[in-house]
């Protein structure tokens, strides 16, 4: 007989209910009240109180109102159908509910339990196999769904019987398993599991080292991510971190997109939904929709609901993984969830880490940020989950504690920068401050240096100390005067200019320069850094500009061309005449 | 709200603070609503038989064996066409000294829209002034504040915008208002013979502060009913939201809460955004835009109200004196509407963000050469033609008393520029110069 309760008191979405038996620490129940169940969560248990953070409003809710309770922790389903999915944080399908408000109370499942699925076995009868072993495969827009062992199976299970190919609906029977014991257990196409634990149904996490494409040159050049790897966005607002996002999500070169909207505005969801049916993936030709999956929880709706948002997302990405997958997971904003934990905190009365924060909210991210990653499954392939978070620092200060935790769970740090934005320098990632440490990693040099050449890392080097000495030149001429300083440093600065207006800034509304594959990248890198170690000849510092402003206009006109089309290479002409009025000549 | 009948009175409290009280009651519902002695209150804690209410008007002179009556309902607001035109208090009262309106009951603070029903918002909002049609266009269904400092005219700005916005409804919430304001907003209303398109939820600063808390909720719950059963397109104006943020942080204080960023609640965030975020446009045509005002303490936009505002709304509108020409213009600068990529160049003419993008360079140019000036450095000819484009642009398109539409800001923008520079500097797409550069 299941736990069941009676509501002893109410502050806000936090309930204390006392129960009639055991109840586990992130049990799921559920409080009637009004002819409706409010889903809720125990955070805490003294006695026989248990605490529970409901994850709708508690308006109108009753001391000695009923809870019951499920014996399990928030758990989702998984099976063939999520992806182009509309979900909510708990995974009811936004699509599915009735009405323009949603109205508590409501649960719709994410999966459509009549559709039928061509499905082609994988295992055969008398295979051993143990969790997350692939049984059988159906496709899901284009990409093969494996339909595997669960999860929370443990130990190994011999395969009992399994259908032949054909047609099935997510709950009918594909497989029965035999366990060691002997005691039998049927599969079918979905599957459940609690999404506050992590899936570990794989052989081994190794660092990873291969580079996730995203088009974004200052990313893919200057601090790339890689397959499996983990990086955050932080950045005051209006400077650009949903686009920059939305970027990302659209280029990059993955199987699976998954985008957590967390606690953002409703309007960019929606953008979203408008937007991504239509546009086509770069990489395969088909609608972005098709490969993405949405988990939308905006800032209006409950607060709860937003802590397992991320969650809900990230459970989804490592069920995707376990298929041999390449996922990209995307949070926007991981701010709203730390502050959707300072909520609870708050109300549970913990003690108070900085800014009122709970004290292991460090530790929180940094577990989360942990699921992430590259990985070898059981049976030898490769799956990987590639996550990158925004932070919305308050005050814009990246010294607060969100941003900080981020900051050593994450290998990328991509600094959004108010001063960049105000120059309408995007995007407006600080070419400085940002680093991926993924470019020191000697698996990544091996692996770039095939992919693209072994000089590269050697160039994006000597690229960033250009910057970092353009900065400290321009700081000078600040100082001391455009005539102050030797010719030099003006030579300096404008080159490290080139970099910036050509490398680093791109457009991500312009139809071409928006996306820039890695050929072109490295063409382009290639052309600027030779233009850098030109040696060019002036009189005075004011020629100096005007000479560069053209340049730089000429190459600028090469990013908005279609890659080695004739106007590319007209604007590249152009260049090279340019280059040659004031080349050194030894 | 008189006390009906059958209804049970409990006289023994237990505990008073500043802004709550405590008695045992049974058989309460979370978030409803009590009267104290008459005094209107919220339940904001049960713990078993220990009932804690908020009481809005505050604690001062309130006796232990007080009459304490639950009305069984959460705030709500009588919904209905008989709104249009009336003022109320933020308990939704009347004040104007007419008759309470009749309609349906609906309790304020409703659910959220869900996200997939939404539209994404796509008509324009022309409310004549350059600063925003231009350069910052407002959509229907979006979310804006103004951003200003107490001395600014923020006010009668939105005031104007209002009143030449094309809406079927404007809905004031005022919060901590003063008694002038509140009475200058009341008579432009009047003057304009708009009044039967306005509904007026006020709070001034004669009322208790913790009043206003309910003060955005009654006036979205009543922008709710226009915008969905009439499909109209409502705007709300909530003014000064920087008030209703400091009410936050006195409840959460007196609750023993521990503050977050100065001072404020660590659920300001969430509190501002289910706010905002009941602007939306309907399938159905529908909709509600807001407008609010933030006021910031010497021009500080890192302070928790503002941050956390930026972060929720969609942009946010400045307002500056200009010295050079002595108006008030809409700061070309930091002013930002982030929907306007939905209608510029799309709604309006074809060569708005190219014109747009133009003039603010150039203006930003002479902002450049005036540095220079300060500095001592002497003027190019370039930086001279940039600060007289500046005073001309200021005071005849960004000023907020020019009230023109967009095709003539287009057009005047051009003149201006044709006026001050060659074609060459302006950077603009070689089909809009042939176009629409001015021939003589």
């Amino acid at each position: 007989m299941s736990t069941k309760g009676t509501v002893k008191g109410i502050i806000s979405n936090l309930v204390i209910v006392t129960v009639d038996g055991p109840v586990l620490q992130n049990e799921i129940c559920y409080i009637l009240t009004g002819g409706t169940s409010l889903m809720a969560e125990v955070i805490k248990v003294i006695g026989n109180d248990a605490y529970v953070q409901v994850f709708e409003s508690t308006r109108g809710l009753k001391v000695g109102s009923e809870a019951e309770f499920t014996g399990h922790m928030l758990e989702v389903q998984l099976g063939p159908g999520l992806l182009s999915r509309n979900l909510d944080g708990l995974e009811n399908d936004l699509d599915k509910m009735e009405g323009v408000f949603l109205r508590r109370g409501q649960y719709t499942s994410p999966l459509d339990e009549t559709k039928k699925w061509s499905f082609q076995p994988i295992a055969k009868v008398g295979d051993t196999v143990e969790a997350a072993a692939w049984l059988g495969e159906v496709d899901e827009n284009h990409q093969p769904h494996k339909i595997m062992v669960p999860f929370v199976f443990k130990g190994s299970y011999k395969v009992k019987n399994i259908v032949p190919a054909g047609d099935y609906t997510v709950n009918d029977t594909i497989a029965v398993l035999t366990a060691e014991d002997g005691h039998e257990e049927i599969v079918t196409m979905v599957q459940r599991w609690p999404v506050k634990k992590a899936v570990t149904a794989y052989r081994e996490k190794p660092r990873p080292f291969r580079l996730l494409e995203t088009g974004v040159r200052i990313i893919d050049i200057a601090n790339p991510i890689v397959e499996g790897g983990t990086g955050f966005i932080p950045g005051p607002f209006g400077t650009g971190k949903t686009v920059l996002q939305h970027a990302i999500s659209k280029q990059a070169e993955a199987d699976i997109v998954i985008m957590a909207a967390c606690g953002e505005r409703a309007n960019e969801v929606v953008e979203i939904f408008t937007e991504f049916p239509e546009l086509v993936d770069p990489h395969t030709g088909r609608k972005l929709m098709e490969r993405t999956i949405i988990v939308a929880n905006t800032s209006n709706m409950p607060v709860a609901a937003r802590e397992a948002s991320v969650y809900t997302a990230m459970t989804i990405a490592e069920y995707y993984r376990s298929m041999g997958l390449k996922v990209l997971l995307m949070a926007d904003s991981t701010s709203r969830w730390a502050q959707a934990l300072r909520e609870m905190s708050n109300r549970l009365e913990e003690l108070p880490g900085q800014d009122a924060f709970p004290m292991d909210l460090s530790a929180i991210i940094s577990a989360f940020y942990g699921r992430a990653g590259y990985v070898y499954l059981n049976n030898g392939t490769t799956g990987s989950i590639t996550f990158i978070g925004t932070v919305s620092p308050a005050g814009g200060n990246l010294k607060e504690p969100v941003t900080e935790g981020t900051k050593k769970a994450a290998r990328c740090f991509y600094a959004l920068e108010q001063a960049r934005a105000d120059r309408k320098r995007y995007p407006a990632v600080n070419p400085i401050d940002s680093y991926s440490k993924y470019i020191e990693y000697p698996e990544f040099e091996q692996y770039i240096s095939k992919l693209i050449a072994p000089d590269w890392i050697p160039m994006v080097n000597e690229m960033k100390t250009l910057m970092q000495r353009g900065k400290e030149v321009q700081e000078q001429i600040n100082i001391l005067g455009d005539d102050g300083v030797p010719l030099d440093y003006h030579l300096t600065f404008w080159k490290s200019e080139i970099v910036d207006f050509v490398i680093l800034q791109q457009d991500a509304f312009d139809k071409i320069d928006a996306v820039c594959p890695i050929e072109r990248q490295e063409y382009m890198m290639r052309k600027v850094m030779g233009l850098v170690r030109t040696d060019f000849h002036f009189d005075s510092f004011p020629e100096v500009m005007d000479y560069f402003k053209r340049m730089i206009n000429a190459l600028r006109q090469m990013n908005y061309s279609e890659f080695q089309s004739g106007d590319f290479k007209k604007y590249e002409n152009e260049v090279d005449a340019i280059v040659a009025e004031r080349k050194t000549v030894k | 709200m008189a006390t009906k009948a059958f209804q049970k009175i409990y006289t023994k409290i237990t505990q008073i603070t500043k802004a709550t009280c405590t008695l045992k009651a049974t058989n309460v519902g979370y978030d409803e609503l009590a009267t104290v002695d008459g005094k209107l209150a919220q339940v904001v804690k049960i713990m078993g038989q220990d009932i804690t209410l908020q009481v809005f008007g505050g604690t001062e002179g309130l006796r232990t064996n007080a009459e304490v009556v639950f009305l069984g309902k959460a705030p709500s607001l009588k919904v209905g066409d008989q709104l249009a035109g009336r003022f109320f208090n933020a308990f939704g009262d009347p004040i104007d000294g007419g008759p309470v309106p009749e309609g349906k009951e609906v309790e304020i603070g409703g659910p959220s829209v869900n996200p997939v029903r939404r539209m994404q918002p796509s008509e324009l909002i022309a409310t004549g002034i350059a600063g925003i049609d231009l350069n910052n266009t407002l959509v229907s269904g979006q979310k804006i504040p103004f951003f200003a400092d107490p001395d600014q005219p923020y006010n009668q700005v939105m005031a104007t915008v209002a009143l030449r916005a094309e809406a079927d409804k404007i809905i004031l919430g005022g919060m901590g208002l003063t008694n002038d304001d509140y009475l200058y907003f009341k008579n432009v209303f009047s003057n304009a013979g708009v009044l039967d398109r306005i509904i007026s939820f006020v709070n001034t600063t004669e009322n208790p502060p913790v009043e206003r808390l309910l003060i955005p909720d009654m006036a979205l719950t009543a922008a709710e009913y226009f915008a969905v059963e009439k499909n109209e397109k409502v705007l709300v104006l909530l003014t000064d939201m920087t008030l209703y943020a400091d009410a936050l942080s006195i409840v959460s204080n007196r609750m023993d809460q521990i503050p977050s960023k100065d001072s404020m609640p660590g659920s300001l965030y969430s509190d501002l955004a289910k706010i905002y975020e009941k602007a939306v446009q309907f399938e159905a045509g529908g909709s509600i835009t807001i407008i609010a005002v933030t006021t910031l303490s010497g021009g500080d936009i890192t302070h928790a109200i503002p941050d956390n505002t930026g972060y929720i709304t969609e942009g946010q509108l400045f307002l500056r004196r200009d010295s050079d020409v002595g108006k008030v213009i809409v700061d070309p600068f930091r002013s930002l509407s982030r929907l306007k990529q939905l209608v510029v160049g799309k709604k309006t003419r074809e060569d708005h963000p190219q014109v747009m993008n133009a003039a603010v360079r150039l203006f930003s140019d002479a902002a450049n050469a005036k540095t220079k000036l300060e500095n001592g450095f002497d003027l190019s000819d370039y930086d001279e033609r940039a600060l007289k484009f500046a005073k001309e642009y200021s005071s005849q398109i960004l000023a907020v008393d020019v009230n023109i539409n967009t095709v003539e800001m287009l057009d005047k923008t051009w003149q201006i520029m044709a006026r001050n520079f060659k074609v060459e500097e302006l950077n603009i797409k070689q089909q809009f110069v042939d176009k629409y550069f001015p021939k003589n």
